[in-house]
Order: C-alpha cells, then structure tokens, then sequence
C-alpha cells in the first residue's frame, strides 16, 4: 500500500519516530540482562542435573536417551507450572531466560492449547496448539533439511 | 521505569510540525464546511451512569469513584468474553436504572468493544432486546457513541440513548497479543488492558450535565509500528483533535475546567504535552490522562491502563461525579483510540489513530428549536 | 569423575545464562519479537551443528547448550544427516523430526494433558 506518499509527511514521520525513541524509557538494561541471566543459567543448570541424576539412577541407558529423558522432565516441569499458572511469572521476570530454553518452547505450547480451550478441543486446542511455536519447528524442519541435503549432495560429489 | 514530566527538549531541536487548523466561526450554528466541530442546538443531558471495573483497576487511585467493583474475571460465566459481555450488560442496566428508567425506556443502544467483530456488544444488544448501533473505534468508543448519540438526540431523533463499551484484559490479550500464560516480557513502555465497563444514559430531558459540543476526529499517522508503544502511536491524534478543537472554537486549555484523554499512558499524555506545547498550547494540571492515572505507580503496569474501557470507567465514575459536585464544569473529554490490527501491523502497516471529544458542561445554552 | 561433573555446573550456569543474556540483548536493542528471537537462536544452533562444531561445544557447555533451543536446531541437524546417510535423499526431511520426536511429542502430550485440567487464568 502506497501511504504516506507525500515526502512532506514522511519527513515528519521520521522525526517523530526520532522523537519518540529519544523519550521512550527502555527496559533498566543492566537489571533485565541480569534477570535472563541467572534465569537461564538456572534452567541449564537443572537439565544438568536431571541428566546426573539419571545417568546415577540408569546407568545402561545410552547418552542420546540421559539427554532426552532430561528435556522431557524439563518440558514436562515447565507445562505443568504453565497449567498451575505461574510459568509467566517467570517469564514476566526472566524474559529472554525463560524463553528461550526448552522450557519456553513447551510453556508456548502449553499456554496456546489452554487459552484456545474456549473454542474446543479440536477447533481450539488441537488448532493453535503450534500458534506460537510453529515458526521454531517450521523453520527447524526446513534450515535442517537444507543443511542434510548440502550435506548429501556434497558426499555425492566428493566420494 | 523512568518518565519525567518534563521530557520537552530544547527549543534549539527540531520540530515535529503539524498542519496548522482551519479557523471556523464557533457561533455559527449550521453546517459549515471544513469543521470538525458539531454544536448541539438541543444539547443532550447525562441522566445515568455505571462504571464496573476488576479487582486490579478498583485498586488504583479512582477506587473508590467506581460504582461495582466484580472481584471475579469471568463474572460466573464459562469463558472471559462471556464474561466481559455480562459486564458490558450490567454496566447497561445499571445506567439505565441510575437514570430511573427502564430497559423498554431506551430508544438505542450505541455501544463498542474490542473484540473482532465487536461481539460482546451485539450479543448485549440481542439480549437487552433493544435497537442497536456497533461502534468500533478502539480505545475511543466512547466518545464515537457519545457524539453519534448527542447528535441523534440534539436532532431530535430519539428521546433516550445508552452508550457503552466494554473491555477486558484476558480478552485484549488474546486478540493482541499472546496466550495469557505465555511467559514473555513486555518492554517498559507497554500498557495494561482495563477490566471494565462503562455505560452513560443520553436523554434530551432530565438533569445532570448537558454534552454541548463535539469534535469528529481525523485519522492521524505519525508513522510509527511498535504495537506496544501506543501512548506514542496515539498522542499525535490526541494532539490534532484538541488542536482542531482549540482553533475552531477559539478556546484554549485554561477555559476547561478538565481536559481528559483517554488512554495515552504516562509516556503518551508527556508526549502529547509536548506536542501541544510545540503548537504553543500549554497543558496545565487541568489535564489528565485517564490510562495514566488509573493505577497507581506500584502496580506494575508500566506506563498505565489502555483500552476502551479504560476512559468510559473513569468518565462514568470519577469525572461525572466531580461534575456533579460541581468541581469540574466544563471537561473536554478526548479519547484516543489506535486501528490497526495485528494482520495489518504483521504486513508491514503504521498504526493509525483516531481520536474523537465531546465537550460536557453543566451549563449548556439550550437553543432548541423544535423543543416547547 | 564426581569432581569433574561438579565442576561442569558452574560453566552450564554461565554458558546458559549468557546464550539467554545475549538474547535478551537483542530484544532490548532491536525490539525483535520472542518469536524472531527463537528462530534465530535455532538457526545459529543449526548451522553450528552444520559446520560440525556444536559437538565439542556441547562436550563443554554440556546442558548449557543444549537446553537451550540452539540445542534443538542441533538435534534437528544431526538427526536430518544421520538419515540422510541411512535412507538417502528423503532421510534429510524426516531425521530431524526423528532426532526431537522425543521432545516434540512429550509436549503435546503433556499440552493436552494440561489444557483437559487447567484453564488460562487473568492476570493481576
């Protein structure tokens, strides 16, 4: 859409949005970069953990599986403390912490199924249920795809 | 979390510059071309009110103005739209009893809300069983129902109108933003969504103040796309509505008693003020901004309350009342409302504003001439 | 060995918390959405795991990588590669869902689990 054609108006935008991001007052920097800090930290810090503990507790299981079984208990944490309503607290405080491990994958998920509960469980839940983390696996599946295919073709080639 | 009052800088500084306002005569009662300004012959009295607000808003600086407080989101109902449609209706019936009338009394039901489609309002609508206008304007429905409303009863239309707007801030959440329990950070200068309702009854007889005048905002666009920066978004349409209103009845700020905007927030009313002041207007204390005081400070709202209930509580509570006492008698009352959509910000839109006033005065001149 | 994963917690602790800071960073400079956010992080965890270096970085970092989600684009990769060296052509579009199949399907499990007893409450 053509809007704002008039360069008049444009250059008044532009120093309106200078203006505005001179007065607007951003997050106390060095408070929120603590916050995501110790709260991420803290998250890898318990999937460590859990991963000790289970390698204690099954010592025959295979690596790969220890690794699993431990983002699942992750996962499963994160979904139940969603359910009881306070995951956002976290988030609310950890920002970039809390999102950004698996933790906040399995909260998004978690969250969009139960708020679209309203609209039922097939055309709520089972709908929105990847509305916020279906851009993380969409584009999972495709950069991973292309970085197996280079990886196919480049073999192809060379032996 | 840091706003100054005085975040104006230097005169040495670039201006943002507005359009100067087309002076019109503000005596001159017909139609004139080019004026945003409509002046009521048979200005319209305020016979009832109802301002219904959630446990957080009731703990705020207005608390005690406000005539229900409903300590439970849902209102009993299954889900949080239902709920702000129950609110919606209460806040309706009791407006209408403050008014002494009853549901039958009503001619039309002017009314708004946030949700797509404007549903809560067309559902209270069907079951108060009465005629029915949807207005959609965001934040700013009030004062859309309030000038429709004052015009089809100064055109002698109708004989009493309810308005009314509803939002809540589980609902706002979802249609705007994320999932309520998604943890995820708002920046410092995002806004909280009002739990509430609020409701006037228009009449052409009765007491109470009378709405005079009112301005039919302009859509305004300073171009900026941050859809939680709406105190910034909206403040250059508050600022071309008053200007537009200060220019074409030759008025200015220190003749109103109380200037109201609606939901500019601490950083939009400090950004409005300087606009305004660019233009040579000064907004004294005689001006408030109803997103920015109705919490208070300590309530971890960052810069204030939004949505359209947000305005219609406080109107219908707080300032109503003080003109009752007779504090206040003369208010312009601008709401501002933002029109974007998520889809249309998604696809690489600005964020267009609008914002509409009415002028509300305890003694308005009544130069009707198909009353007696 | 007991000393040796003692000492692993506090670089997981730091190297977690700084991936996260970093992201935060980001957030506040160039006011990306969370959304944005995540697929960058995950496109940097692919393409670490592409040209082959996530793997003596996770020996280090351990779960300070991968808990966080550049550890689930690395998942992704590895898986996508693995199948391609075992099925060929196709394997690259199914290994990865392979390799997080664990973790994708506990989720919406545990989603749906969740969303049948709780319900989204308003927040104060």
């Amino acid at each position: 859409m053509a809007n704002n054609a008039d360069t008049k108006v444009r250059e008044r935008n532009k120093r309106y949005n200078k203006y505005v991001k001179a007065v607007t007052p951003s997050s106390a920097f060095i408070k929120s970069l603590f916050n995501a800090f110790w709260v991420g930290g803290l998250t890898c810090t318990i999937g460590q953990l859990f991963g000790d503990i289970y390698r204690l507790i099954f010592p025959d299981l295979g690596e790969k599986f220890i690794v699993n079984l431990s983002s699942i208990t992750l996962i499963t944490i994160a979904i139940l403390f969603t359910g009881l309503g306070f995951y956002d607290a976290i988030g609310r405080k950890g920002g970039a912490g809390s999102f950004l491990p698996i933790t906040g994958f399995a909260n998004a998920m978690a969250s969009a199924s139960m708020e679209f509960k309203t609209e039922g469980l097939i055309l709520g839940t089972s709908v929105k249920l990847f509305s916020v983390v279906g851009p993380v696996i969409v584009n999972g599946v495709v950069w991973s795809s292309v970085v197996a295919l280079i990886y196919y073709f480049a073999m192809g080639v060379i032996g | 979390m840091s706003t100054v009052n005085t975040i104006y800088r230097s005169k040495s500084q670039e201006k943002i510059g507005f359009q100067t306002n087309k002076k019109i005569n503000p005596n001159k009662k017909i139609a004139q071309q080019n004026s945003q300004l409509l002046v009521f012959d048979c200005p319209p009295h305020i016979i009832g009110r109802m301002s219904i607000v959630g446990k957080k808003e009731s703990q705020g600086p207005f608390g005690k103005y406000f005539a229900k407080v409903e300590q439970d989101d849902k209102l009993g109902e299954k889900t949080f739209e239902f709920g702000e449609a129950k609110m919606l209706e209460n806040a309706i019936i009791g407006a209408v009893s403050d008014a002494g009338l009853n549901i039958s009394d009503i001619d039309l039901m002017i009314a708004g809300d946030l949700l797509n489609q404007i549903t809560s309002s067309s559902y209270v609508a069907r079951d108060l069983n009465i005629p029915y206008f949807g207005m959609y304007s965001a934040c700013s429905t009030m004062t859309e129902c309030l000038t429709i409303a004052s015009s089809l009863l100064s055109a002698g239309h109708f004989k009493n109108i309810v308005c009314a707007t509803a939002s809540h801030f589980a609902t706002a959440e979802r249609t705007y933003r994320y999932p309520l329990e998604y943890g995820c950070q708002k920046p410092p200068y995002a806004q909280w969504t009002v739990t509430g309702a609020g409701s006037s009854v228009l009449s052409t007889e009765g007491e109470g103040p009378v709405i005079t005048k009112a301005l039919v905002g302009k859509v305004v666009d300073f171009g900026t796309n941050d859809l939680n920066n709406m105190g910034a978004a909206m403040a250059p349409a508050a600022a071309d509505s008053l200007l537009t209103l200060f220019a074409q009845t030759e008025t200015e700020p220190k003749d109103y008693d109380l200037i109201v905007t609606g939901d500019l927030g601490k950083l939009g009313s400090d950004i409005l003020r300087d606009l305004m002041r660019e233009q040579g207007f000064e907004l004294g204390k005689n001006y408030i901004d109803c997103g920015a005081s109705i919490f208070s400070l300590d309530q971890n709202c960052y810069q204030g309350g939004s949505g359209s209930a947000c305005s219609a509580s406080v109107f219908n509570s707080f300032i109503l009342s003080k003109m009752k006492e007779g504090v206040y008698n003369k208010v312009a009352y601008f709401a501002t409302g933002a029109l974007m959509s998520s889809t249309s910000c998604y696809q690489g839109e600005t964020i267009p504003c609008i914002s509409h006033g009415v002028i509300i005065e305890n003694n308005g001149d009544d130069l009707c001439y198909w009353k007696n | 060995m007991l000393l040796e994963k003692l000492i692993a917690y506090p670089i997981v602790f730091v190297v977690g918390g700084a991936i996260c800071a970093l992201a935060q960073i980001l957030i506040i400079k160039t006011k990306l959405t969370p959304a944005r956010i995540l697929v960058i992080f995950l496109i940097i965890g692919i393409l670490l795991e592409g040209i082959g270096i996530y793997d003596p970085i996770n020996k280090f970092a351990q779960a300070g990588i991968s808990v966080p989600i550049i550890g689930f684009g690395a998942a992704l990769t590895r898986g996508a590669i693995k199948a391609t060296a075992k099925y060929g052509f196709l394997g690259a579009f199914a290994g990865g869902l392979m390799e997080t199949a664990f973790g994708i399907g506990v989720a919406i499990m545990a989603s749906y689990l969740v969303t049948l007893i709780f319900s989204s409450k308003s927040k104060q």
